[in-house]
């Protein structure tokens, strides 16, 4: 046990390393001086650009830099993106770090809500239809689990602000608060802010996870254990919700952990749509501004949330389920 | 559950069986039913599937309504999808106008046509690319295994973590990709699941007698990938491209909308959409269709690569 989750830490280092090699290596085959984006100044004289160039030990080796900007150098003042130095926002001259620090916790927020909306609607809907296999339910979910998956994000969320927002006024057209003064500590009002935004967000990992749960119950029910309990004279509703349902929610385990960085990306579109203060937002700005340093950033924090949940649900895995543990 | 061959299982789904099924099963394997062909059983599997029938039909209609949208603009809607009339904007689906008009008094009906022209040719190319990408790095990988194979999938394990639509918006940040260049990325990053999917395949096709029997033949290790292997996987690389097609289509379109993608007057569906977001309380007709024409499109792609799944796969019976 130990030995394999040891092993799956250092699985990950390469990887790791594989995502700064890519991002750097983007940054760097980019058009344009690092030196013009960073001080926008056309009047610099040359003898000003070099002295510049070499303080941020741009004059070094390719290999050089890379180096630098992972592990950080007192010359070249920086500590590295190990120890979370990103650099300075090129458009906001801020510590990215701290700009990001600032979006978190509303992404926080908003996925953590969606994610949760999500998996309750989702699992529930899934193992019902597959306790109700082929019924009215059943096919309405399935129907819902297909088109859940094929409607565009931002789609959803305009058609959602016409109805709600514009026709019929009961909601929020977006931000995370109304900007007044007494409604910042408002919980109604965040509440009305919250739902459009969970909503869409959430509809997706609701038709993956009822269409998986579905799969998954109906696999579990054709186990021998599942017979065994019947015979034994268990009610139906026991025999499916504590013996059924409990053993097939343990491959959930491993979709959650990807599930992460795709609810990462899912942010970027539904927090531009509802101008959700959060990381998804401060992406598109940053591409829009031009802001290499911070979306890089961005990028990096998005891949190592990746990483780290497949991690953890590969290791969750094996701890929730003895039977795998054992082979 | 993959060992009986596949001929056999598919075809005798066929066969009636008034005997019940644990006799069925046995005669599974042992008779011989009537011969037929892989693509016989698959075709005849999927006129009997119903909505995959449904799904191509309007696939296909929609795809012939785009490529012929230049003569349909002119011969039966009798309008140019370019031509502005600042008289007549945001007007709502009318006899002249199928379904209305835009900001600019363009007619969205030609418009949306020719949008999914672009939004089409832009799925279907890029799960090309990315098709012809997985199918030929899968092979090596499940060919050469050992270290070609280590470093493959760690390349492939390394552009997986980095979320999708992330280094889409770097590169488009950085290069402001013009379009053909925009399918080519797209391709570039999206061939790591069918990859996995071929080298799973070659994997375990590789240990069939088959394929021993050929290599003591004396058969080239190219001609063991081309002949005898990559025929077997080409079945789940149609499917996997078609939910491909589907899914680039909605990143495509996420990105127009969000204005990094196909950049107008070029009308895709994405950047229309992105059009009416800021006029939609004027004219509701210009958020509905574009976005409807992107959900049916993208659920027909996703019905097909499920029923195509279910023909081609019968190991999946």
């Amino acid at each position: 046990m130990r030995a394999y989750v040891l092993r799956r830490l250092l699985q990950a280092i390469p990887t790791l390393l594989g995502i700064t090699v890519i991002s750097f290596s983007l940054m760097r085959l980019s058009p344009g001086d690092p030196v013009d984006l960073l001080t926008f100044n056309p009047k610099m004289t040359r003898a000003a650009r070099e002295t510049l160039r070499h303080q941020l030990c741009l004059d070094r080796s390719i290999a050089e830099q890379y180096i630098v900007w992972m592990f950080g150098n007192d010359e070249c003042d920086t500590k590295g993106i190990v120890r979370l130095d990103f650099g300075d926002s090129l458009y906001d001259k801020r510590p990215v770090l701290e700009m990001i620090a600032e979006r978190i916790p509303a992404t926080v927020e908003l996925t953590g809500l969606a994610l949760a909306v999500g998996m309750l609607i989702g699992v529930s809907a899934g193992i019902y239809s597959a306790v109700k296999h082929g019924s009215l339910f059943d096919n309405l979910t399935r129907v819902w689990a297909v088109i859940g998956q094929a409607v565009p994000v931002f789609w959803l969320g305009l058609i959602l602000i016409l109805v709600f927002a514009v026709q019929l006024g009961w909601l929020p057209v977006g931000g995370r608060y109304t900007l007044n003064l007494q409604s910042d500590k408002d919980f109604i009002d965040h509440l009305k802010h919250l739902v459009m935004p969970v909503f869409v967000l959430s509809t997706g990992w609701i038709a993956v996870l009822s269409r998986y749960m579905r799969t998954e119950t109906l696999e579990v029910i054709r186990q021998d254990y599942i017979r065994a309990a019947r015979a034994k004279g268990v009610p139906n509703q026991r025999v499916y919700f504590w013996h059924a349902a409990r053993n097939a929610l343990i491959p959930l385990v491993t979709i959650l952990g990807p599930a992460i960085g795709g609810l990462l990306a899912g942010a970027v579109i539904t927090e531009t749509i509802f101008s959700w203060p959060g990381m998804g937002r401060m992406t598109i700005e940053a591409v829009f501004q031009r802001d290499y340093t911070l979306l890089m950033a961005n990028v990096i924090i998005g891949s190592v949330l990746v990483v780290g949940g497949n991690l953890l649900s590969d290791i969750l895995y094996v701890v929730v389920d003895p039977r795998i543990r054992l082979s | 559950m993959a060992q009986d061959d596949s001929g056999k299982s598919a075809s005798s789904a066929d066969v009636s069986a008034p005997w019940g099924e644990d006799l069925d099963m046995f005669l599974e394997t042992t008779a011989t039913p009537e011969p037929l062909s892989f693509g016989k059983i698959a075709v005849r599997h999927i006129l009997r599937d119903r909505l995959t029938l449904i799904a191509m039909g309007i696939l296909l209609t929609l795809i012939l309504l785009s490529v012929l949208a230049g003569v349909i603009s002119k011969e039966v809607l009798k309008v140019d999808p370019n031509s502005t009339d600042l008289l007549i904007t945001f007007d709502p689906p009318s006899s002249e106008h199928w379904l209305g008009t835009d900001q600019l008094g363009r007619d969205q009906l030609s418009r949306l046509l020719f949008g999914g022209r672009i939004s089409l040719a832009i799925g279907f190319s890029a799960a090309a690319v990315s098709m012809t990408i997985g199918i030929s790095i899968g092979l090596i990988a499940g060919f050469f295994g050992r270290i070609v194979d280590d470093f493959i999938m760690w390349f492939i394990n390394t552009l997986q973590s980095i979320p999708t639509l992330f280094l889409l918006l770097i590169i488009v940040a950085l290069f402001s990709p013009t379009p053909f260049w925009f399918v080519v990325v797209l391709g570039l990053l999206g061939w790591m699941g069918t990859s996995r999917l071929v080298r799973g395949e070659v994997f375990s096709l590789r240990e069939r007698d088959y394929v021993t029997a050929a290599r003591a033949l004396g058969a080239s290790r190219l001609t063991l990938m081309l002949r005898h292997v990559l025929p077997n996987a080409i079945p789940i690389v149609i499917v996997i491209t078609m939910i491909d097609v589907g899914s680039v289509i909605l990143v495509e379109s996420a990105l127009s909308f969000l204005g990094l993608g196909v950049q107008p007057p070029t009308a895709t569906w994405g950047n229309m959409l992105s059009n009416a977001q800021s006029y939609f309380h004027l004219g509701t007709h210009l958020v509905i269709f574009p976005g409807l024409l992107i959900t049916i499109t993208v659920l027909c792609l996703y019905l097909l690569g499920d029923g195509l799944r279910d023909a081609l796969d019968p190991r999946l019976k």
